[in-house]
Formats: C-alpha cells, structure tokens, sequence
C-alpha cells in the first residue's frame, strides 16, 4: 500500500469520475442507472441519494472493519450498508416524499447496489476513515454524473426538455427514449462515445 | 381470470429485465453461453419464488403486527442472503446433480437486485387488476414465479442474440458490452410491443 500513501486527496476523488467510473469503465449499480434517468433531476438525485448511502457506509466501515471478524464481514457490511439506506430511506420521506414516490423501488434497492459492497470491500476495509470518505465521495460523484449526463440526454430525445426546461415548445419528444428501450440504447451509445474518447488504453 | 392476468403481464408486458431494470448485472454476466443462462435462470427462479414466500410471511405476520414495516429493508435482505445460505447448503446434500447446476449461480443471487426487487413488490405495489391491490399469498407466489419465468425467457433469447453477436464483426468501440446493451435496447423496443395488453 505504498503508492496509496503518497496518492493525493485530489487524485482518490477524480479517479472515481473517469478512470474508475462506476457506471461506464467498472459497469457497477447497473439497475437504477437504466431505471431511474428517466429525467436528468431524477437521474441526479438518484446518484445524489447513493452518494450519500456510498459516503457513509464507506465511513462506518473503515472504522469498524479492524474489529469484525474475517468469517462474518460480508453479512456485517450489508447491515451497515441497510441501516444508512434505511436512515435515506426515511429522510427522503420526511424532506422530498414526491422525489421518494418517483425513485420508489430502487432507493430501497440501493442495499444491492454493487457499487457500495464493491467500494466496502475493495477500499474501505483496507483504509483510514478520511481516505474511505473521499473515495465514496469520488466514486459517488462519478456515478451521479454518469446518471446525470444518460438522463439528460434521455430527457432531451424523449421529451425535449432539459432539468425540466422545455424547449422545443408544445411538441412531443420521442417518448419511446423515456420508456425502457431507450434507457438501453442510450446507455449504450454513451458507452462507445466515452470507449471512443476518454477511456486510456 | 385474475392469475391468468398477473402471469402475463409478469413474464411479457412488465418484463422484469427489460421493463422493470431488475436483474441487469447478471443478466448481461451470464448470457455469453446459453447453457449458463439457462442455469441461471433456473436458480433464480427457485430463489425468487422461495425468497417471496417467506418475506411475505415475515411481512405479513412480523413486520405489519408490530409496526416495524420501516426495517423492510433490513429484515428482507437478511432473510434474502440467508436463505441462499440455506438453500446453497440444503442442495448440496440432497441433489448434487441440481447443485452442481446451479452451484457456481447461487452466492451471485444474494446481490441480484431482482429478488429483492419482487420481495418488496409483492408487499407494496397495487396491482390495478386484483381486486382491493394487494396481492394474497397465493397470488403472490404466482406473481413470483411468472416474474422470474420472464426473466428465464428474456435471459434466453438474449443469449441466443449474443452467441450470434459473437460470431460478427463490431467496430472496435462497440466490442462486448455496449453492442450488447444496444442489443437489448432493441429487444425492449420488441417487447414494448406488448405493453397496453394488461394495464
């Protein structure tokens, strides 16, 4: 772990945003990424609810994994990684119930998001709080940036608005970009571009 | 009339993979062979219908009596990765054929968002065409089991696609996943054909 010591704060965030983006490079937390970029605000607070659940649970596991025995750290991990989606779970109906109604189904499912198991496993349990907290805080943002960008880009094919903007004034978008098939050709799409242009070989 | 009504729109006009966004991750693992989807499928099947049953039960007789229907979450996830525990160590000693099968699928089927998926369903969402909403027991294990036949099906013929795309030449950008994902993407366009048959 010497490389990691003299890996500076700046570089775990970014790494999380490019090179590690959960979304195109590792094809993690597939599920609400076609599910719920159905709009780019939906996209985005989607990414913003696991950044949060990513963050913390990062957090409380660096700090309890010197003391969980090695047999049992899966189920552990889960309950921790449960209890902050539950604590999500009920903030999100207190403080924006009509955001909570439209994610429905995938804010729970945030437990089996395997962005968050992964992170737990490949980084936290093996770091200090602080550096746990910045690398859920980069993989976080890489992810809300990915669902914001494939729900923007739905947003404008399927109804021709952008964040709620709508610009092309009374007409219809091509509503089948909102419906399933154009979550999967759009992500996929966005995949060669990003093959195509930023990813490094 | 109502279980021919809920098995329909569970396999083709809710489709769980390619219009409920449940499953993806192994949907797109497992599909290179059709021999390995199929065993997945088999697996998953077992385990949604199994998983349903029990949450259920929790749900109904534990979690709603004691006004604790916050710990959802907890409590079904809990119960989800035991019971593939239970049923990894049950079939190894009752069908090791069947275990060999299924063996290598099981412990991926903990994180496959789809059980949870249907576990929390079946609890919560209103069914237009059930009478009062909610699903009883019976209906749910129906609803259970067809969700995950749809599943089978799509995972079937996606494989069947694939084994065909591998064989094609694909510009370079477009190798493995993202000419995969656009394959589905036009397999949901097909089975959005399908949608207005059941509300």
């Amino acid at each position: 772990m010497k490389e990691d010591k003299t890996m500076s704060k700046f570089k775990l965030v970014s790494d999380g945003l490019v090179k590690n983006n959960p979304t195109f490079v590792l094809l993690l937390g597939m599920c609400p990424t076609l599910a719920t970029t159905t709009s780019a605000i939906n996209g985005l607070s989607m990414g913003l609810a696991t950044l949060f659940v990513l963050v913390l649970s990062n957090m409380a596991i660096s700090a309890i994994a010197p003391v969980v025995p090695d047999k049992v750290h899966i189920p552990v991990y889960i309950v921790v990684i449960a209890t902050f989606v539950t604590l999500l779970q009920l903030l999100m109906q207190a403080y924006t119930p009509a955001m909570y109604e439209t994610l429905g189904l995938f804010i729970p499912l945030i437990v089996v998001n395997c962005i968050v198991l992964g992170r737990a496993e490949a980084f936290a349990n093996k770091h200090g709080v602080g550096e746990s907290a910045l690398d859920g805080l980069g993989v976080g943002l890489g992810f809300t940036c990915s669902l914001t960008v494939l729900g923007l880009v739905r947003e404008i094919l399927g109804s021709g608005s952008a964040f709620g903007y709508n610009f092309i004034g009374g007409h219809d978008g091509m509503l089948a970009f909102v419906m399933a098939p154009g979550a999967f050709l759009c992500l996929g799409y966005l995949m060669v571009l990003f093959n195509k242009y930023l990813k490094k070989n | 009339m109502e279980y021919f009504l809920i098995i329909i729109s569970a396999i083709f006009v809710n489709n769980i993979v390619l219009a409920q966004f449940l499953g993806i991750c192994p949907f797109l693992g497992v599909s290179n062979k059709l021999s390995t989807a199929t065993g997945m499928s088999m697996a998953v099947c077992f385990v949604i219908t199994l998983a349903t049953l029990v949450t259920y039960l929790i749900n109904k007789y534990l979690l709603v009596p004691f006004e604790i229907t916050y710990l959802q979450t907890i409590a079904f996830i809990l119960v989800i990765a035991a019971l593939v525990q239970m049923v990894e160590i049950v079939l190894k000693k009752v069908s090791p054929s069947l275990y060999q099968a299924l063996g290598i699928f099981l412990p991926l089927i903990t994180t496959n968002c789809a059980v949870l998926g249907v576990a929390i369903n079946v609890v919560t969402k209103e069914f237009s065409f059930v009478p009062g909403g909610m699903l009883n027991l019976g209906q749910a294990l129906v609803y259970a089991f067809a969700t995950s036949l749809g599943y089978g099906l799509a995972m079937v013929i996606f494989a069947g696609i694939r084994e065909h795309l591998a064989l094609n030449e694909v510009p370079k950008a477009f190798k493995g996943v993202p000419i995969a994902i656009i394959s589905v993407g036009i397999l949901a366009l097909a089975f959005m054909g399908f949608s207005g048959m059941v509300k």
